[in-house]
């Protein structure tokens, strides 16, 4: 039998009930959203369940949503269940003051350079990882490049007229 | 449509079999021929130039058309490219720098051995070019002297070629104790060479 929607979100309600939510959000992706204490339990089962079976990370990444007061910083997992050829998206939320989720290198080796760099960009410790450390920029970089309050471009820069780039200065 | 291809529509007669290099200014007489140590070095050096390609993106491509038998840098004296700096005059730095790469292009350019020159070819190792980024190095000069740039997205090889020949003018033209004079120490200790 195809795995459905329907029978994945049945499946979670049965274990995990209220504190668990599955609802088919953007792209027709079936998203999962627990609490981030959860995240690895909610791996798991997912991992071991013999209907599910979702058993490869395709990605794992951050996002920053700074509107959302107490969980601006999110982790994206994308799951596929190479047996049934489904993938769903499974999100956790953490306060900015205290970005600490647990690592999933325990389960997916995959993880260990996505959390890096989700680390790397986003700033979220993932408590327990064996190597905490940069990965793609520079190691004297005191600052995670891709939360919203850090402009984009190099700020180290006095060569550029802001006015001539369109951006501050005083003409508007 | 085909587009209709000419070439050779000028036809130039061969005027030498062999192209030499001009006499430097000196004076000349029958079985003699005096001149300043400086030029005559000077003119062997600019006309044997061996390049280090660092390319890490499109002006690279751009560089292998100008490495090509088309534009044929060969002509200028630069064909033997050498891939170890210690060989190397001439360091052309083409295409985007990531900061990360930074360490990288100054480690090379403390390797090649003295007198060294470095053309930065292209928006980016200029300037940064486009990439106005955290990531980006903002011009390589930050990190290493550069003697000559070359402005274009990417230059074509034209440009890159008139480069090497303004590094000509340079290396000809340059005094043979610059290398050990006081402003020259004072420009390689500002980036922390000693």
């Amino acid at each position: 039998m195809a795995l459905t929607t329907l029978n994945i979100q049945q499946r979670i309600q049965e274990k995990f009930g209220e504190s668990v939510s599955a609802v088919v959000d953007s792209y027709g992706l079936l998203e999962i959203t627990a609490p981030r204490e959860l995240n690895l339990k909610v791996l798991n089962f997912l991992y071991d369940d013999a209907a599910l079976q979702f058993q490869f990370l395709t990605d794992l990444t951050g996002v920053h949503y700074p509107s959302q007061k107490g969980s601006e910083l999110a982790v994206v997992y994308h799951l596929h269940s190479l047996k049934e050829n489904v993938r769903i998206r499974f999100k956790i939320f953490a306060p900015i003051e205290q970005p600490e989720v647990y690592t999933a290198t325990g389960l997916f080796s995959a993880a260990n350079w996505m959390e890096r760099e989700t680390y790397d960009f986003f700033g979220i410790l993932f408590v327990g990882h064996p190597n905490l450390k940069r990965i793609l920029n520079v190691d004297e970089m005191d600052y995670f490049p891709l939360r919203k309050e850090f402009p984009l471009e190099d700020q180290t820069r006095i060569d550029k007229d802001d006015e001539m780039f369109g951006r501050g200065g005083t003409i508007k | 449509m085909s587009r209709p291809v000419s070439y050779n529509l000028i036809q130039k007669p061969l005027e030498k079999d062999i192209s030499v290099a001009p006499l430097p200014d000196g004076h000349q007489g029958e079985g003699f021929f005096a001149t300043s140590l400086d030029s005559v070095i000077g003119m062997a050096r600019k006309n044997s130039i061996w390049p280090l390609p660092f390319a890490t993106s499109c002006c690279g491509i751009e560089f292998m058309a100008t490495m090509g038998s088309h534009y044929d840098l060969a002509r200028f004296g630069s064909e033997r490219v050498g891939f170890s700096p210690r060989q190397c005059d001439l360091l052309m730095v083409m295409g985007t720098i990531a900061k990360k790469m930074g360490p990288v292009v100054r480690q090379v350019y403390l390797q090649m051995a003295e007198p060294r020159w470095v053309i930065a070819v292209g928006a980016c190792a200029s300037s940064g070019g486009i990439f106005d980024t955290y990531s980006v190095l903002q011009g390589i000069d930050q990190v290493v002297p550069v003697d000559v740039y070359v402005p274009g997205c990417p230059p074509r090889p034209e440009a890159i070629i008139d480069g090497v020949l303004r590094i000509q003018d340079l290396v000809g033209k340059e005094s043979l104790r610059r290398r050990n004079g006081e402003e020259y120490k004072a420009l390689l200790n500002s980036y922390g060479i000693q």
